[in-house]
């Protein structure tokens, strides 16, 4: 069952409110919990669905044809449906910060992102910086070992591409401050805070 | 062939060993390339999510599935707990259902209509009188030893009571504390659970386990198949920390569910799940009183402690009470209290981190009754032979001297509360020192030897992320004179030769003992080859630099590939096994460790930094320096976490665990983590002893010794960790209040 429609404004546009009255979206609210940002996120859409439907999304350069409900997230859709399992879900409200992406440059969790809202905009995944030429802050956190069992590495990894492309000089005092948002169980910061201050050293940024 | 006598190569010697190898599957893990069981989707795959009981005590009335049985997408639903049935603890799961995707998993399960009764329940675990009052305790043991012996006629209990009197009478110095560690969790980050699937009536199972080669049997036993019709494959595991060890009972479920529907079924707990009902450590508190003489050596110990391991009862072994320091006359006993929480399981170096923060607390309050330094008085006991250790006291009084140099004590270090405030800020230091067995465990490894000079290993052991897979290869590598890049290790399959479960440390004893083995015998079997072509004694050979050569005429040699030539057609197949508690000159187990803290506490706020964390570790022989001392770091920044951090909070009325969230359970972030220094401790006498693991022994001491840094600073003790801000406040104002 599929079901959309083009809203002409913002007056009878999607609000917050009217995207939790619609169907789909209860079972979104069902699907996740403390949300809000969720279905603020939505705002910025102008199309209502209802059930399942067929979008395009561009992950790491290509187009992939993926079948979403209203509900279903973005990190879902990377793990199930086109098998990137680099963004892991750890805290399905995000404070782990274990499903970083860049969704049109920026980063977001995938698991409190729905896959709708992700429709026309670049998204890129940890796999984007593997392959056969690594990117400088995987190859410096295998250098400074600064990941234990491996599973939180994945969004840290993202997190400090995100935050060395924006602080490429930065300081000691400022990586301390800077990666607060990833949560490490093994105890790896000390390791990736020598990653991290490497990568500035040896200007590994670009 | 001559016998092969199993040993190690000396410091000189090694070209491998005791060099910082980077972990060969660095770069798939953080890259996203490496598969954990959370990350396996097999085609036609159902997601199972199942319903935890919203009450931490209760009866089930009824269980309506009808509503999630019609729910759009939902393929199955198994019922886990049946009508009737009592649960004892919030999370416990009591319905499961499986559907063709996450959200119509979610869907389903909201609507699985359960009735309860709810019951009393009982959570304050750090109220003892509470607890006794609702009859929630039981004797969990004692032992009470004196210097002087009960006569013939004495009653021995009041003999004991009047001794302990006597003695604490005639010390120097008297001190009576109350001290305590909150319940945590395991909290790993890949939730437990599965992904199988059924082929030809066999389970294939990716497990994320710590027991690769120990769960098949547990799929089987409880699924009435024999062990051999099971696969289980864990390549990643997402942490254990001690609570991975068995397929538990959503990993049956998971495999019913996949029988039932002909369809691969993913079951993974959720978050809150996790924490509830998948692992947690035991609380504990203690009242102790100590006795000590004029130089602070303690002469007597006498202690009480309670605590909850969940409903089942339970709480820190009294054995390890007083930890490592113990005087020679001692009365402990122990209580243990049902609480509506979830069983405990392993953590990460069991009973020893609470008995480290409940005693050797009291040693550093003793100090500061003296006016001592805490160096001094640790060092007093030491001295004394005050030990019960499997490592010596020499050895802790090496390292204490090596860490007192890295954090600078001696310049550093203040009398409790008398250090030159900086505002509202004021630093202390505190230490601690532990031990731990870490034996090497059971291991078989099955090596292959190609003829075109490709070695391959085959061994049922896991990484839990300590850098296994790595040491395996360094052992080959070592052995066969070849590079860590030329030989392949395979793990992480119940296919493979069994090696133990992965716990108390003894994973890299068991790794290392199997490699070297099957690799020295493999390699005699290569030089009896090598020595027809090069026309020298077998014996008189090595294996250096991808060569076979004659010790001490290198251009007497052959290439490794030349001398694998040899084989023929076949492989050459080698396996070899160690044995758990076998007396062997590769491995061996005990050891020591000390840590230093440096904090610096913001009286106005109640915050405590970590500034500087000195630990200083033995561990034998170190095969890889950098993961060990990974190993390392991450204790450390793990025992900050239980002493500034994390606990487990019921509300006191229904019993819930209310902060089972990531938001709400606070781990450190990266930047709460200070500066950290590891020192490897390896003179000759320690790498000779062998490989010894050290996944447990550096995580035991920081709770100990943050808090005593926190007393140092203070000048008054947070007894209970973690030292929220909140609980220096109440001390601070405590203290206020009495002066």
């Amino acid at each position: 069952m599929t079901e959309s429609r083009k809203h002409s404004g913002p007056a009878s546009g999607f609000s917050r409110r009217a995207f939790l009255k619609g169907s789909g979206a209860v079972a979104a609210v069902t699907a996740l919990h403390g949300q809000q940002a969720v279905a603020e996120q939505n705002q910025e859409d102008t199309t209502l669905v209802r059930g399942a439907t067929t979008i395009s999304l561009n992950v790491n350069g290509k187009s992939h044809q993926v079948k979403v409900e209203p509900r279903t997230t973005l990190l879902e859709v990377l793990r199930h449906q086109l098998d990137l399992t680099g963004a892991k879900p750890v805290s399905m409200d995000g404070s782990s910060g274990a499903s970083t992406v860049w969704v049109a440059g920026k980063t977001v969790m995938a698991s409190t992102t729905l896959a709708l809202t992700c429709r026309d905009k670049e998204i890129r995944t940890v796999e984007s910086l593997g392959g056969a030429n690594p990117d400088a802050v995987p190859l410096a956190f295998v250098k400074h070992d600064a990941e234990q069992c491996g599973f939180c590495t994945p969004g840290f990894v993202v997190a400090v591409r995100a935050f060395l492309d924006k602080n490429p000089q930065a300081t000691e005092e400022q990586i301390r401050q800077g990666l607060n948002g990833n949560i490490c169980r093994c105890g790896t910061y000390a390791n990736i805070i020598q990653a991290a201050i490497d990568l500035v050293k040896g200007g590994g940024n670009g | 062939m001559a016998e092969v006598k199993y040993s190690w190569p000396s410091r000189d010697d090694s070209r491998v060993i005791g060099q910082s190898v980077d972990r060969l599957d660095g770069l798939a893990k953080a890259t996203g390339a490496a598969k954990y069981t959370y990350d396996i989707n097999p085609k036609n795959l159902l997601i199972a999510k199942a319903l935890g009981c919203p009450h931490a005590h209760c009866r089930i009335k009824s269980i309506d599935t009808s509503a999630a049985e019609k729910t759009r997408g939902v393929v199955h639903v198994e019922i886990l707990k049946e009508a009737g049935s009592e649960i004892e603890f919030q999370g416990e799961l009591i319905a499961v259902v499986a559907a063709e995707s996450e959200g119509a998993a979610i869907e389903g399960r909201a609507a699985l209509k359960v009735q309860y009764d709810v019951l009393d329940t009982f959570t304050s675990d750090e109220d003892l009188a509470a607890a006794e009052q609702a009859g929630r305790t039981s004797k969990a043991g004692g032992k009470a030893q004196t210097e002087r012996e009960p006569g013939d006629d004495d009653d021995e209990d009041e003999f004991i009571e009047k001794e302990i009197d006597r003695l604490l009478k005639e010390s120097a110095h008297v001190v009576e504390g109350y001290y305590g560690v909150d319940a945590i969790t395991h909290c790993c980050l890949e939730p437990h659970g599965s992904t199988v699937e059924w082929k030809d009536g066999k389970l294939e199972a990716w497990l994320s386990t710590q027991n690769v080669s120990g769960t098949d049997d547990g799929f089987a036993r409880d699924l009435e198949l024999t062990a051999d019709d099971v696969n289980v494959y864990c390549e990643y595991i997402g942490g254990g920390f001690g609570s991975k060890f068995a397929p538990d009972y959503w990993g049956i479920s998971a495999a019913r569910i996949a029988r039932a529907t002909g369809r691969p079924v993913k079951f993974m707990l959720d978050r809150d799940q996790e924490l509830k009902i998948a692992g947690n450590r035991p609380s504990g508190y203690i009242k102790v009183r100590i006795g000590a003489d004029e130089n602070g050596v303690v002469k007597v110990w006498d202690s009480v402690h309670w605590g909850t391991a969940g409903f089942t009862g339970g709480g820190v072994s009294h054995t390890v009470i007083p930890y490592v320091l113990v005087p020679k006359n001692y009365r402990r006993n122990a209580t243990a209290i049902k609480t509506n929480n979830s069983q405990a399981r392993a953590w990460r170096a069991p009973n020893h981190p609470q008995a480290c923060a409940m005693s050797q607390t009291a040693f550093d309050d003793l100090a500061a009754k003296m006016g001592k330094d805490s160096y001094d008085v640790f060092l007093a006991n030491l001295k004394a032979g005050n030990v019960d250790s499997q490592q010596q006291p020499a050895v802790y009084i090496a390292e204490m001297e090596i860490g007192a140099k890295l954090i600078d004590w001696k310049a550093k270090w203040h009398p409790h509360g008398k250090g030159q405030p900086r505002g509202s800020i004021v630093d202390g230091l505190g230490m601690a020192l532990h031990t731990w067995g870490g034996v090497a465990n059971d291991s078989t490894c099955q090596l292959k030897i190609y003829p075109d000079g490709g070695v391959e290993s085959f061994c049922g052991t896991q990484d839990l992320g300590t850098g296994t897979r790595t040491v395996c290869a360094m052992v080959l590598a070592e052995t066969f004179g070849l590079k860590v890049n030329q030989v392949k290790v395979n793990i992480g399959s119940s296919k493979f030769p069994n090696s133990g479960a992965s716990g108390g440390s003894t994973t890299v004893g068991a790794v290392t003992e199997s490699h070297r083995r099957a690799s020295q015998d493999a390699l005699a079997k290569i030089f009896d080859l090598a020595s027809q072509e090069l026309q020298a004694d077998a014996g008189s050979l090595e294996a250096v630099d991808g060569m076979i050569r004659v010790k001490g005429s290198p251009n007497q040699a052959i290439t490794w590939k030349k001398a694998c030539a040899r084989l023929g057609m076949k492989p050459l197949e080698v396996s070899a096994s160690h044995k758990r508690g076998d007396a062997s000159p590769l491995s061996s187990s005990g050891v020591g460790g000390i840590q230093m803290a440096h904090v610096e506490v913001d009286k106005e706020t109640g915050v405590v930094k970590i500034k500087k964390f000195v630990a200083v570790q033995d561990q034998g022989l170190v095969i890889n320096p950098k993961t060990c001392k990974s190993q390392i770091y991450g204790a450390v920044i793990m025992g900050i976490a239980f002493a500034l951090h994390e606990q487990r909070i019921n509300d006191p009325q229904t019993g819930a665990f209310i902060n089972a969230e990531l938001a709400d359970y606070k781990l450190p972030r990266l930047g709460d983590v200070g500066e950290i220094v590891v020192e490897l401790y390896e003179p000759e006498d320690q790498r000779s002893r062998g490989v010894i693991g050290n996944g447990e022994p550096p995580v035991i001491s920081p709770g100990a010794a943050i808090s005593n840094a926190v007393c140092n600073a203070l000048g008054v003790r947070v007894p209970v960790l973690p030292l929220t801000p909140q609980r220096v406040l109440e001390a601070i104002t405590k203290q206020a209040s009495r002066a």
